[in-house]
């Protein structure tokens, strides 16, 4: 037996986002207390968090640097990561704002979930130990679980609850058991050692580290809703809270990607032969279904759940060029994703009245003539979702396929680009219905200022990502 | 920076336009109207300031876009851009005095129409790869909004066909554009995607060489459109409006040609030689398969649409004759089917937007009844055909001429579209302007109007103006034609062929030739 902890590893500061995060959550459950039905000083409190979260995420210098005896990282990944998960939440809990009031929950614990779901992300996206990647990713799923079924009068919400529950679990055993054989047969849960051992002792056909691998792959797999593990997304994006789903398709999806990148491509970089192969059925996989599943889909929110399984499937192509290139593109990528697809979510709470979401494609009939704005900002959103230039989605995509290529995946990526322009054909469907028909109904949007907040802050950063990539993409280069 | 203002011109008006109330139509389509007349005679300056002796970019502009990937904001014009550059400016704005009486949404349909301007002009000003793309991308919103908006009754079927089929080809294209991006990367260390210097250093083998050529083939065959990629040319020509169509026929069909020019040749010149006769049989195919398909259509817009592939396969021929003659008459050709198309599909929105039908049966006689309409649609007719003293001629001529000296069978069997076309142009000149006036909804039609002859004379000039006297045309051309020419001309390119061959074999070849340098040398030196 080891002793706890030597003291020189303990390093607050490293963990400082975490803990500044944890403080805030515990400090907005406390305040619900005292704050009543008015729900605004609680999510300003949140908001607050999740900025100086961000800011003392960059309190450890130089970087990267390491923790907690090696379990613990802060390096241009995490720091990255980090801010994109405090934006997109950040942008969770301003679309929650006017979406809560509107479906009347009132309920405090809703911020402070996202904030410690949140906390998880950070654990997920820093740590190079198993044991840390399996704490990160339970308290994401533990709040997801509580987020997904926060309607709780809602027969639909509640059994996207429970299906997230019962499957999540069901994946996590999964993803335990796939680490505990891959400590057995390395003998440590540490990423570096494991690279270490794989490397020196020539471990790559060892059956049982590779059955540990293909666990992993499952495990991981259906945290970010790759095929064949994305049965659950379309039924829990479609019956959450709508803010609920965009949070769940950018940031726990990131988390678990970043969670994917390091375990890959910095544990078992060496064993890439044998696993290369199963994650290109997976992204492939991914990319067809997701993309031809959404083609047949009449509501929104489930076209966005399988246009999101098949981002998934774009994403893992960085994970399969494992070069560090490939995780620069990953960054770009993911915030380029967030962007949009908040904006994307915005528009679909905008247009939802209570008792009435409007979650039906044909809802948005004749829109560009009744709200051109909103109906314009769609299709950007959408275009962008597709990879259209000059907007987001076309840099981010540029950016992964480049990474693959210069890895020789050549195949990869024309099946990749061929699936976008099937992916186009469901996000025009929106635009044909919003330009191209008559108006079925009356709208009544009222333009929630909170909402509408996070529509321009989508719109920016979709046109600017897309159109001035370059300050971006420097800063996501991994050096 | 004057190119740069007069690309992004129109989208600054469109952006403008959307400040407008949509009561106020007056307002929006002077707006509209004034920013692409501006635009066409500020592009004007750019013709009238262009030295005609040079292959060089002129108007250029170099500066840094995205700095970590090497990708910059490049642009300029040469010969082979800049007229169909400043036909795009004029084409907008003829077809925004076109689109006057657009009754639906007046001030998105200007708004389409001015960015649709802008993502063309984008196009033919690019110099770097990453940002064609992004332009060639962009132009398919803007078109697909207005084909699939004011189009006809099955148009949302004609938009998402045109965007989805373009879009695979281009997406096609982004595959190649990468691997060249690395390759380059590779064998120079410049990390940069600039088409100017990726033409001088690209030295792919010639099996890669093959498959790129492939890549940018489908994207730029799909949008000529050549035979077999046409198929969604003629359900987007007749669903789209009028001057959708136009738009169509004169400036993004000339964006695949453009291509093909920029790209495929001077990028790949020994795949371009080796893939001529698979390239010529298509063009071929398609100018007697479109020729005999506008023969048999019942309905105006498709026979028009049809004799574009007919048309656009004569372009295609010439530009892969890899001579001189051959892509000067393609590249006038381009100009001359912009010009007599785009005129065609005008005078077949006039009796459209009469009759709100395009069906040939439902014609007849005609010229009883609008005369100057029938003197305006013959001249359109005979200079679509290609009649002596008009401008199909010229660049007609110019392509059999350049084709013949490759192989006289193709320019055989390509004369035969010529005749061709007379057929179905004249039969239906015949069905619809001639006969007798027998349909009773015909008896009251009115002649054209001051509004549609001032989008129709300017055309009518230019018919006349390139079929008497091209050379204003033809100079701009020449300096760039040659020195394409001398890149991808089989006599020029054969020693890198051999160079291909076998290593063994290309240093023999070396070896002799220095000793040969080395004895002119001391012969010259004694």
């Amino acid at each position: 037996m080891k002793p706890i902890l030597a003291p020189e590893s303990i390093d607050l500061i490293a963990l400082a986002p975490v803990l500044v995060l944890s403080v805030f959550a515990m400090g907005v459950l406390v305040l619900d207390l005292w704050a009543g039905k008015n729900k605004t000083l609680v999510m300003f409190v949140s908001l607050v968090g999740l900025l100086m979260t961000a800011i003392s995420a960059f309190a450890k210098n130089p970087i990267p640097a390491f923790a907690f005896t090696d379990s613990y990282i802060v390096d241009h990944l995490s720091l990255f990561f980090t801010c994109i998960f405090t934006l997109s939440s950040g942008m969770a809990i301003l679309l929650s704002e006017d979406y809560n009031e509107r479906e009347g929950i009132k309920v405090g614990e809703y911020y402070a979930l996202i904030l410690l779901c949140t906390v998880g992300m950070i654990v997920l996206a820093s740590s190079t130990d198993m044991i840390m990647i399996f704490l990160g990713i339970e308290i994401v799923s533990i709040c997801l679980y509580v987020l997904a079924g926060f309607k709780r009068d809602d027969p639909v919400s509640n059994e996207a609850a429970l299906k997230y529950f019962l499957l999540g679990a069901f994946a996590t055993g999964f993803l335990l058991y796939g680490m505990t054989l891959v400590y057995g047969s390395t003998g440590s849960t540490n990423l570096f050692k494991i690279a270490d051992f794989v490397k020196t002792e020539g471990a790559q056909s060892n059956p049982l580290l590779l059955m540990g691998i293909v666990l992993l792959v499952i495990g991981l797999g259906f945290k970010v809703a790759a095929v064949p593990f994305h049965m659950w997304a379309p039924d829990v994006y479609q019956g959450s809270p709508t803010p609920v789903t965009a949070f769940m398709s950018v940031g726990p999806k990131a988390a678990a990607f970043a969670a994917f990148f390091r375990v890959f491509t910095e544990a078992i970089p060496e064993m890439a032969p044998s696993w290369e192969i199963l994650l290109c059925v997976i992204a492939v996989l991914s990319m067809f279904v997701g993309n031809l599943g959404a083609i047949m889909q009449t509501n929104i929110k489930r076209m966005l759940a399988f246009s999101s399984i098949s981002h998934a499937g774009y994403l893992l192509i960085a994970v399969i060029a494992k070069s560090s290139l490939a995780g620069s593109a990953l960054l770009f990528y993911l915030l380029a994703y967030s962007f949009t697809t908040f904006g994307a979510f915005g528009i679909v709470i905008l247009l939802g009245r209570k008792g009435q979401e409007n979650l039906e494609i044909e809802n948005y009939s004749g829109l560009a003539y009744k709200h051109p704005i909103l109906a314009l900002s769609m299709t950007v959103f959408l275009l962008s979702l597709g990879g259209l230039p000059p907007f987001a989605g076309f840099v981010a995509k540029f950016y992964i396929f480049s990474a693959a290529m210069e890895e020789g995946f050549v195949t990869l990526v024309i099946i990749a680009v061929l699936n976008s322009a099937i992916s186009f054909y469901y996000y025009l469907k929106v635009v044909v219905f919003m330009y191209m028909k008559e108006p079925t109904g009356e709208f009544q949007i009222s333009l929630t200022p909170m909402t509408l907040f996070v529509v321009i802050i989508g719109i920016i950063g979709t046109i600017e990502l897309g159109i001035f990539p370059d300050s971006i993409i420097a800063l996501t280069s991994i050096p | 920076m004057f190119l740069t203002l007069i690309t992004f011109l129109p989208i600054i008006g469109a952006i403008l336009l959307a400040f407008f109330p949509k009561e106020n139509e007056g307002a929006i389509k002077q707006t509209a109207l004034a920013v692409a007349a501006a635009d066409f005679l500020l592009s004007l300056l750019l013709w009238t300031n262009f030295d005609n002796s040079t292959h060089k970019m002129q108007y250029g502009l170099n500066i840094p876009w995205i700095e970590s990937w090497g990708i910059n904001y490049h642009i300029g014009l040469d010969g082979i851009s800049l007229l169909l550059y400043v036909m795009t400016t004029f084409l907008t704005m003829l077809c925004i005095i076109a689109s006057w009486e657009v009754k639906k949404h007046i001030r998105e349909y200007m708004m389409a129409m001015l960015a649709l301007s802008t993502g063309m002009l984008g196009v033919f000003i690019s110099l770097d790869l990453f940002m064609f793309y992004v332009f060639w991308e962009f132009q398919l919103v803007p078109m697909y909004i207005i084909v699939g908006v004011w189009g006809g009754p099955r148009r949302i079927y004609a938009a998402v066909k045109f965007f989805i089929y373009t879009a695979v080809g281009s997406l096609l294209m982004l595959v190649a554009i990468i691997w060249i991006y690395f390759h380059i990367k590779q064998t120079t260390g410049v990390a940069t995607a600039d088409i100017l210097f990726i033409t001088e250093h690209i030295s792919a083998p010639l099996d890669t060489q093959k498959w790129l050529w492939l890549a940018f083939f489908l994207a730029f065959a799909i949008k000529v459109p050549m035979f077999p990629f046409h198929t969604w040319l003629p359900d987007a020509h007749v669903e789209a409006p009028t001057a959708g169509s136009v738009i169509l026929a004169g400036v993004l069909l000339k964006m695949g040609t453009y291509g093909f020019l920029r790209f495929n040749l001077p990028f790949f010149p020994q795949a371009s030689y080796d893939f001529m006769p698979f390239i010529a049989w298509l063009s071929i195919i398609g100018i007697v398969y479109g020729a005999l398909v506008s023969m048999v259509q019942e309905d105006l817009k498709k026979l028009v649409a049809y004799s574009s592939v007919s048309h656009l396969g004569f372009v295609m021929l010439g530009i892969f004759a890899l001579n001189e003659y051959g892509i000067q008459g393609a590249l006038i050709q381009n100009i001359n089917h912009g010009i007599s198309t785009g005129a065609l599909f005008l005078l077949v929105g006039v009796i459209y937007d009469r009759r709100h039908t395009r069906l040939i049966k439902e014609f007849g006689g005609l010229s009883k009844q609008m005369p100057i309409y029938a003197v305006c649609f013959m001249i359109v007719a005979l200079s679509s055909i290609g009649l002596p003293g008009m401008n199909g001629f010229v660049g007609e001529f110019l392509i059999l001429l350049g084709i013949f000296q490759v192989n006289g069978l193709w320019a055989a069997c390509a004369t035969s579209g010529v005749i061709l076309a007379a057929c179905y142009i004249l039969w239906m000149f015949q069905r619809v302007m001639f006969l007798e006036l027998k349909n009773p909804k015909n008896m009251k039609l009115k002649d054209m109007n001051m509004r549609e002859l001032i989008t129709i004379v300017p055309l009518l000039i230019l018919i006349f103006w390139i079929g008497l006297y091209p050379k204003p045309f033809m100079k701009t051309f020449d300096a760039s034609v040659n020195n394409l020419v001398s890149k991808v001309s089989p006599d020029n390119f054969r020693p890198k062929q051999d160079h291909n061959a076998g290593e063994h074999h290309a240093s023999l070849i070396t070896k002799t030739e220095l000793a040969k340098l080395n004895a002119q040398l001391k012969t010259s030196h004694n």
